[in-house]
């Protein structure tokens, strides 16, 4: 009975991606049907320019945000684990209600924002959007590692004369590493999949791929986009992988 | 307090500015515009007016409210239903199967919800996975018109939400401590009291802390009844939507995102509360 039931709700979770895969290697035009193995979608992708440009400013938007989340991210992790500062319970609630807060409004404030200090919407505003909501999720998975970390051995670095700056560069960050690469493979994602914020604070013409996908989807199910789909679950999957195996090792 | 080097002043000062600028302050500016009037050439005029929240009070507009929050606690209680007694199951395998058997139910979880939105239309529509099956077993006659129906949002939302419901009942039932339950079998519980008296009231910050990550998203979420449901129902998140990049009344479109917002703050205090509860019982 237990059996059952896990395999049921697995089944459940696992059976539209199933075939989505499948079908994105299926020759017929028409979903329904096998008509034999093909990687046509895959080419018809490779001749779609706005697509790969698309694909494109995906990956360079979710590259640089997810590089300055994790920076922003692990400082802020490490000041809230180490230092007492003004405002300090502020900044931890602040952190805790961004990951909660409704997407559509993050979004809608943040292009009241650019608007309002007149930043064109492109590249530079998906990139700080991205880190905004990003940044969040890397404090929380650094903040996890840090809380297991012995805070004597600081202490001893201390007492042994090194600078704060020291002590975080040869003590702190080799011990704190596998999170802060978790931290930054969960901002990859995030941000590569991001619809919603990216929706509202992206320009006419900087188009990304989950926002191209939306658009392809509205107009009509094409075969190709069961590829390009299928291409961006197993880039998740590759990046939840390794994020686990980091955050489960030496624990 | 004491000192702080000048590395953890230029880091704790870099962090708290981005927040403020890009996370505090768009939100007061949300706050702030909705009180403001709605201008027909610019997208509002600095006049203080209420107006936007009265007009919010229109049935018109109740409706879309009311609509969206029965969509979202409907959603709600559909995933905890089916969440509960998988993330009992899991929590309670023989720990070498755990990491794998947790790793599939994270994979969706981080898998973007408008890919996994999007591989449903192959099971659900006419010619579809599901009405294949159907017909084959002779349930049916004839295709179901599932695709573009309030059935599949359902399924939409309730297939795309199901791990943030898994995840946080997992983390809080496999805190329970299951000598209490050897102990009530003991003294002659049944089955059903134990469940009631001792599994449910133990896991409720999960069954709190995971309705919460289901009902906020569901509420706000656009794409998934416009995909699915053929947007012919106007919910919360594409009615925001529309004031800000088809009406261009932003004190309206504002005001409708404070009330989500006033929503968010509702929950997570429920959410703060039954963790701090939860935190001084591991305490005692």
């Amino acid at each position: 009975m237990r059996k059952f039931y896990a395999s049921f709700i697995y089944t459940l979770l696992y059976l539209p991606i199933a075939v989505l895969i499948v079908y994105s290697f299926n020759a017929s035009k028409y979903t329904i049907g096998w008509k034999g193995f093909s990687f046509m979608w895959y080419e018809k992708l490779l001749e779609h320019g706005s697509l790969l440009d698309a694909a494109w400013h995906s990956v360079s938007v979710a590259f640089s945000s997810a590089v300055l989340a994790t920076t922003l991210g692990t400082l802020g992790a490490l000041a809230l684990f180490r230092y007492d500062f003004f405002g300090k319970k502020i900044f931890n609630t602040l952190v805790y209600v961004l990951i909660m807060s409704p997407e559509i409004v993050m979004g809608i404030s943040l292009l009241m924002l650019f608007v309002f200090i007149s930043l064109p919407l492109g590249f530079t505003t998906l990139l700080i959007a991205h880190i905004t909501f990003c940044m969040p999720f890397v404090i929380v998975t650094v903040l996890a590692r840090l809380n297991g970390f012995d805070k004597n051995i600081i202490e001893a670095a201390k007492d042994l004369g090194a600078s704060e700056f020291k002590t975080f560069v040869n003590i702190i960050l080799p011990n704190i590493i596998p999170a802060i690469v978790a931290g930054f493979l969960l901002s990859l994602t995030l941000s590569f999949d991001d619809v919603i914020i990216s929706f509202f604070v992206t320009g006419p013409d900087y188009e990304i791929l989950p926002l191209k996908i939306y658009s392809m989807v509205k107009l009509g199910v094409k075969p190709e986009i069961n590829a390009l789909c299928t291409i961006m679950f197993v880039f998740t999957l590759v990046m939840v992988l390794f994020s686990q195996f980091l955050i489960k090792e030496k624990k | 307090m004491n000192r702080l080097s000048l590395f953890a002043k230029l880091s704790i000062s870099l962090v708290v500015f981005w927040l403020i600028l890009f996370a505090l302050f768009p939100n007061l500016l949300v706050i702030g515009i909705s009180f403001l009037t709605k201008s027909e050439s610019d997208f509002f005029t600095f006049a203080f007016s209420t107006e936007s929240y009265t007009k919010l009070l229109n049935p018109v507009y109740l409706s879309v409210f009311l609509d969206s929050l029965y969509l979202a606690f409907i959603t709600t209680v559909m995933t905890l239903i089916l969440a509960y007694p998988f993330a009992y199951i899991i929590a309670t395998v023989p720990k070498k199967y755990k990491f794998l058997l947790l790793l599939l139910v994270i994979i969706p979880f981080w898998t973007s919800s408008l890919v996994r939105t999007y591989a449903l239309i192959a099971i659900l529509k006419t010619k579809g996975l599901l009405n294949a099956f159907l017909l084959s077993l002779g349930l049916i006659n004839e295709p179901l018109q599932i695709m573009y129906t309030e059935v599949a949002v359902f399924i939409g939302m309730v297939y795309t939400l199901l791990p943030f419901m898994i995840l946080p009942l997992y983390v809080s039932i496999e805190k329970i401590d299951f000598k209490l339950v050897e102990a009530a079998k003991d003294l002659g519980a049944s089955k059903l009291n134990i469940f009631k008296t001792i599994i449910i009231p133990l896991s409720l910050p999960g069954i709190i802390a995971g309705s919460t990550l289901v009902f906020l998203p569901a509420l706000g979420m656009f794409f998934i009844p416009d995909i699915l449901g053929g947007a012919k129902e106007l919910i919360v998140g594409s009615f925001i939507r529309n004031q800000f990049l088809l009406f261009r009344d932003w004190p309206f479109g504002s005001a409708a995102s404070v009330i989500l917002l006033i929503i968010m703050f509702i929950m997570l205090a429920f959410l703060a509360k039954s963790q701090k509860i939860e935190s001084s019982r591991d305490k005692a």
